[in-house]
């Protein structure tokens, strides 16, 4: 977009410590005013030297460090991780460990795309949903937590299987609050996806157009916001999500241009009620076995390198590792779906509004332990 | 100050007291009662917000200080706020930074002066009343772009200069809004728009005529502008200027600023129910029984439940389109509505 400045460009420092930076990142504003010409971010404020740090621990020790990358969708971080050992040392997982994996990443996208929601609300200036949304992933924390222990860095897959069974009569807790729970998704809807003054404040606002966030590698719920039907667990399905009945939801520009905020926030909220018939699904088909059976004794990867990708709530997650056929791993790359989007943001906020910049990166979901690593 | 110079002659040799006290004690024992009034009324208001706010989001909110749902938490909230450290900060406008708080606080304080609160409950009758009111409590912009100023931080300047901004247009719809009353009246005087309202709900000015009814809502709108409150709350929008044009301050200072927000508050949902509502004046005869303050403390107490109802409900709109419904959508319907209530009056 072609802006005319007039006045003197001031440098605004919005981070590393504000309220709805989502984290630690430093946006370097160069403004006009309320215009801004330029959004220049700067991360590595949470680096904790992820990839080199693994490289020194065995393949079963890196889960916990996964789980600390997003934070917010732990479930799904160690899914992506253990797939690619697993696909590296060609171990099949039997069918019951495949739908409770499934359950439980459906189970993580919802939580994680419920406060991807809510602090989206917050960024507009709208509290209330937040605490709705918070309210309902209480719920879904107390699941795994009954499964596992722990309500946000579960450690929860392993290498060939799950550290444990779910608790019997977990299945009808979540049928139950899935029941209770697809409701208030239209009860959110009516509080903030289709009030006016929100519609007004994110439709045309951060247009990222199809072709753009194609070549800048953008993936997951903001290119489906762009228009673009991709969706690794239907181009490429893992863990059987081939057997599933779901539909990719897309933004399809309902109010001003395709690609805007709210194509991409909404492609969120319909994402929660797919996963929702997923975890129906998945229950429905689930059937006695133990979870560790295939677990190896001795976890030994032959030389090789594999590349596995999963569909984590923020966009396609990569596992990119090097074996060379000893305990640990040689090199462990991942490709992480934050650190893509946040290369198209400055081109995204260019002559917007301080307020659109806020909206801008609430809408594009970012976790900076991901995007830090 | 009428009738508190009248207890004041009560008092046994007041006569006795040199002249300038005489005339000085009134107006320092008004000042006095206004204040615990709105101190009081402030400390309720922020209870209640945080009760409504809780409510709506499927929460308690407080329940502990005090036994019953929390109703100390508050007082317990003033307290610790005023024996807070008293924070400067190295690089401010000293003397700026320390008046700010009050001057913004003045222009709400001050304005309570001619608001009457029952048929015989004011402090002055005015005979500018409203216009004084308009006057007074655009004040507080000083203070805030005092604040903003002097605080030497890029996020106070820009919460200081949208307030600016934002009262300042918005003070004419509403001005304009208070006029198409004015001129049913005759009057600028509070007490004489109050008794033009006498004798049940259908004489307030809201349900008078429907152009009357819509200055009500121009006049709500603008002034919920005005006291910067959702979803026009951009001076202070949190997720954006961390906290506007009172990031830098704390303890007591905060809490000044704490108490104009809730005294502005306070002070439109008063001027609304007096120009609009009929005041102190009892909507049905058989309700007469009830004190005016009373009735009027309800009809304000409505319209600040609906500012909070709003507040925890609403998104906050953008600086370009806060403008844009002030100056092309507020302000030619205000026109409007004063032609139409002038027709309207001459008829």
């Amino acid at each position: 977009m072609e802006v005319n400045y007039s006045g003197d460009i001031m440098t605004l420092n919005m981070g590393p410590q504000h309220p709805s930076t989502h984290g630690v990142l430093r946006l370097e504003l160069k403004t006009d005013g309320e215009i801004v010409a330029d959004a220049i971010p700067h991360i590595g404020y949470l680096h904790r030297c992820f990839e080199k740090h693994v490289e020194n621990v065995d393949y079963a020790g890196v889960v916990p460090f996964t789980d600390r990358m997003d934070y917010c969708a732990a479930m799904n971080m160690e899914l992506g991780y253990v797939l690619a050992v697993e696909k590296l040392m060609g171990i099949e997982v039997n069918e019951r460990t495949r739908y409770l994996r499934i359950i439980m990443a459906e189970l993580g996208r919802i939580a994680s795309h419920l406060i991807a929601a809510g602090t989206y609300g917050n960024d507009i200036g709208s509290f209330t949903p937040f605490l709705w949304c918070f309210r309902d992933r209480e719920d879904i924390l107390d699941f795994f937590e009954e499964t596992c222990g722990a309500r946000l860095l579960y450690n929860y897959n392993c290498i060939g299987g799950l550290t444990q069974d779910i608790k019997p009569g977990l299945e009808d807790k979540i049928l139950k609050f899935l029941d209770r729970f697809e409701p208030e998704v239209d009860n959110l809807n009516r509080l903030l996806s289709d009030n006016f003054i929100f519609i007004k404040r994110t439709a045309d606002v951060g247009i990222l157009s199809p072709e753009k966030a194609i070549s800048y590698g953008v993936t997951g719920p903001n290119l489906r916001g762009s228009g673009v039907r991709f969706d690794v667990r239907k181009d490429e399905p893992y863990l059987g999500y081939e057997e599933f009945d779901f539909d990719v939801q897309v933004g399809k520009g309902e109010h001003g241009r395709l690609g805007s905020c709210w194509d991409r926030y909404m492609v969120r909220i319909r994402e929660v009620l797919e996963s929702c018939k997923i975890v129906r699904q998945a229950i429905a088909k689930l059937s006695p076995g133990d979870v560790r059976e295939n677990v190896p004794k001795r976890i030994k990867p032959p030389k090789g390198e594999v590349y596995m990708r999963t569909e984590c709530p923020r966009g396609e997650l990569g596992y990119y590792i090097v074996s060379d056929g000893s305990p640990k791993p040689y090199r462990l790359k991942v490709k992480s779906p934050c650190f893509t989007v946040m290369s198209a943001f400055r081109d995204m906020c260019k002559g917007t509004m301080i307020a659109d910049v806020i909206s801008i990166l609430g809408s594009i979901d970012i976790v900076l332990g991901e995007i830090d690593r | 100050m009428e009738s508190i110079a009248q207890l004041l002659q009560k008092i046994p040799k007041y006569d006795g007291l040199p002249e300038m006290l005489q005339a000085l004690i009134p107006i320092i024992v008004s000042s006095i009662v206004i204040f615990a009034l709105l101190a009081l009324a402030v400390l309720f208001m922020v209870w209640l917000e945080r009760k409504v706010s809780a409510h709506i989001q499927d929460r308690l909110g407080p329940m502990v200080v005090g036994g019953w749902h929390g109703w100390a938490q508050t007082i317990a909230d003033a307290l610790k706020l005023l024996l807070k450290e008293d924070i400067v900060p190295e690089s401010v406008d000293r003397v700026l930074f320390k008046m700010a708080p009050f001057i913004v606080f003045l222009g709400a304080f001050a304005a309570f002066v001619v608001l009457p609160f029952g048929a015989s409950s004011f402090v002055t009758d005015l005979n500018i009343g409203i216009l004084y009111i308009v006057a007074v409590s655009s004040l507080s912009v000083i203070g805030i772009i005092m604040a903003g100023w002097a605080s030497n931080n890029k996020y106070s300047l820009y919460g200081s200069m949208r307030a600016a901004a934002q009262v300042i247009s918005y003070e004419i719809p509403a001005a304009v809004a208070i006029m198409t009353v004015v001129i049913y009246v005759g009057s600028l005087s509070m007490v004489e728009i109050v008794r033009a309202q006498e004798g049940g709900f259908l004489n307030w000015f809201l349900f008078r005529n429907p152009f009357l009814f819509l200055a009500f809502i121009v006049y709500f709108i603008a002034s919920l502008a005005e006291v910067n409150r959702t979803p026009f709350d951009l001076p202070e929008a949190e997720s954006e200027l961390v906290a506007g044009y009172h990031t830098e301050y704390s303890g007591m200072r905060f809490a000044f600023f704490f108490l104009a927000e809730y005294a502005n508050m306070f002070l439109v949902s008063s001027v609304a129910a007096t120009l609009f509502l009929g005041g102190w004046t009892a909507p049905f005869s058989i309700l007469q029984f009830i004190p005016g303050p009373v009735v009027f403390f309800v009809k304000a107490l409505v319209l600040i439940f609906i500012q909070m109802w709003m507040r925890w409900s609403l998104p906050r709109l953008r600086v370009d389109q806060l403008m844009y419904i002030n100056w092309k959508v507020l302000l030619p319907i205000s026109f409007a509505l004063i032609l139409g209530a002038g027709w309207m009056a001459i008829l």
